[in-house]
């Protein structure tokens, strides 16, 4: 699913952000990728949705190469990744609907099939009621649930978030998880960046640790490991 | 590759729903083209009207050719045509010496006519002439030389002389054309103020659709997908400004056309109509506005969508 051989990246100011990483990332896992911040962890999840392309080493997701992928071939890449960030996201002036509708707006998708999947997966994140609200009107939670139903709506492969909790509270990340765990129950890939120790602790996944750009520890089931 | 026409109604949904949603940041934008199109558009009437003037007084100037006394009439006549035969010249009209004294009468005040006594007739001391016409007034030196070239070429040497303003004449071009590069010079001046002003609103709308362009790109989306919504609104922007201005000054224009012509009795310049203006003015508008609109939305997109 997700390969990386010996891979560098540093950047034209001189930081050097990940040092010679190498990871076989299976379908279907679950993985945290876990460490300090600075160590090298948004760069690593930047490198796979194709935000950044390693300065060295050997990339692929999902059977193309990263690292040599002709810009016009991106946007089918990314087709293929739902992406989620810490702060949503979302395109302020568009309703719910039509945040997660435009995703599939993009690929040319038939106005039958939108309309049916789009409810399908506001379904699924449990916001079909509020298919026409616009992002100001619904709470951090929910807009995190729009952003991932726009990230899940094309059915990618992968799902990267980087740090989907941080903006949330407690009970709410719960619910946010339960929902990641959902979508990777149903058999999508998972790489989710943390720095929320209870979450890893409590729902035990693959766990990845990043320091100074190198993997440190890579457990199955594994631990937060760092103090808060 | 081909785009869905589904595809392609999206994007002029999206493109005119883009121009509504932005609200204030379109309105800044058509806001922007209409003033900078309005000052292009004044001035670009002012400059047709200069135009205009200049080739009014251009049109009076014309040839007299006097040909020597007591040359007959079948000599006139051939003179006549051979000055007709210059590609140049547009007309030539044959003035006989009674003309003559009746023009230089009519030029003179009820005084010195009494001057004039006792000169009609066997007594009429001009020679008979001609007036040529010329299809561009700007060629009458070159013209007036052609005919001295005919005088030089026959032994009899019939014209007696080529009268055109010498030195009056050139110095009339001089200020013309001056008028008319002066006015060119402002009005493209006006064109790139334009283009400064639309940019500058263009950069505080870039902020703004940066975070937009970036999700567009991060679902999948291609270049050219997210370009065409922007271009689709940039052409409405363009269309919309230049349309508004187009109507604000040919109304403005009629308006001082029927009070320059009726309240003022300003008969001495007589303005080009709007008929006369109103497609060129309005058109140049138009697809400058657009332009400047595609132009627009083309440069705020591109800042974005290099990977």
């Amino acid at each position: 699913m997700i390969e990386m051989h010996d891979i560098w990246k540093t950047y034209p100011d001189g930081t050097s952000a990940l040092q010679g990483v190498n990871v076989v990332i299976d379908r279907n896992e679950f993985v945290y990728i876990v460490g300090p911040s600075g160590a090298g962890k948004s760069t690593f999840m930047k490198l796979i949705y194709r935000e950044e392309v390693p300065t060295k080493g050997q990339l692929s997701v999902n059977g193309f190469n990263i690292g040599k992928l002709k810009p016009r071939k991106i946007p089918y890449v990314r087709r293929n990744i739902g992406v989620v960030f810490q702060d949503f996201r979302l395109l302020p002036k568009l309703t719910a609907y039509e945040n997660v509708a435009f995703a599939m707006e993009v690929i040319e998708a038939s106005k039958r099939s939108i309309r049916r999947r789009t409810m399908e997966v506001l379904d699924l994140v449990g916001l079909k009621h509020k298919a026409n609200s616009l992002p100001a009107q619904l709470s951090g939670g929910e807009q995190q649930r729009v952003a991932i139903a726009r990230a899940i709506v094309n059915n990618p492969a992968v799902i990267v978030a980087d740090e989907p909790t941080g903006n949330l509270d407690p009970e709410t990340s719960w619910g946010i998880m339960k929902l990641l765990e959902e979508i990777n129950f149903r058999g999508t890939t998972i790489v989710m960046a943390t720095h929320n120790k209870e979450i890893v602790n409590s729902l035990r996944k693959r766990v990845i640790a990043i320091e100074r750009g190198s993997i440190v520890r890579d457990e199955i089931r594994g631990e937060y490991g760092y103090e808060v | 590759m081909a785009m869905k026409f589904s595809t392609f109604l999206r994007h002029l949904r999206e493109g005119f729903k883009n121009v509504l949603r932005n609200g204030w940041m379109s309105f800044a934008s058509v806001g922007s083209i209409i003033v900078s199109l309005f000052i292009l558009g004044v001035f670009m009437l002012l400059a047709l009207n200069v135009d205009k003037l200049a080739t009014q007084i251009e049109s009076q100037v014309e040839i007299r050719v006097y040909v020597q006394l007591g040359t007959e009439q079948a000599r006139i006549d051939e003179i006549n045509r051979t000055i007709g035969r210059i590609p140049e010249v547009k007309k030539v009209t044959f003035v006989s010496k009674e003309e003559g004294l009746e023009r230089l009468r009519e030029n003179l005040d009820d005084n010195a006519k009494t001057a004039l006594q006792g000169y009609e007739n066997e007594n009429n001391p001009l020679p008979d002439g001609f007036d040529v016409e010329v299809f561009d007034p700007q060629n009458v030196a070159y013209v007036a030389k052609q005919i001295q070239a005919i005088n030089d070429a026959n032994a009899d040497r019939p014209i007696m002389g080529v009268n055109y303003g010498q030195g009056t004449v050139e110095k009339l071009f001089r200020i013309t054309n001056a008028v008319r590069n002066i006015g060119l010079v402002i009005v493209a001046g006006l064109a790139i103020m334009a283009m400064f002003l639309i940019s500058t609103t263009i950069k505080m709308t870039i902020l703004a659709r940066r975070r937009e362009i970036g999700i567009m790109k991060l679902v999948g989306a291609t270049n050219n997908f997210i370009r065409w919504p922007f271009f689709v609104e940039g052409v409405l922007i363009g269309l919309g400004g230049a349309a508004i201005t187009s109507a604000i000054l040919m109304f403005g224009y009629s308006q001082l056309i029927d009070t320059a012509q009726y309240d003022m009795g300003l008969m001495l310049i007589k303005l080009a109509g709007v008929q006369e203006v109103g497609w060129f003015i309005t058109g140049t508008l138009l697809i400058l506005g657009t332009l400047l609109g595609i132009w627009g939305s083309v440069v705020s997109v591109r800042k974005y969508l290099k990977v």
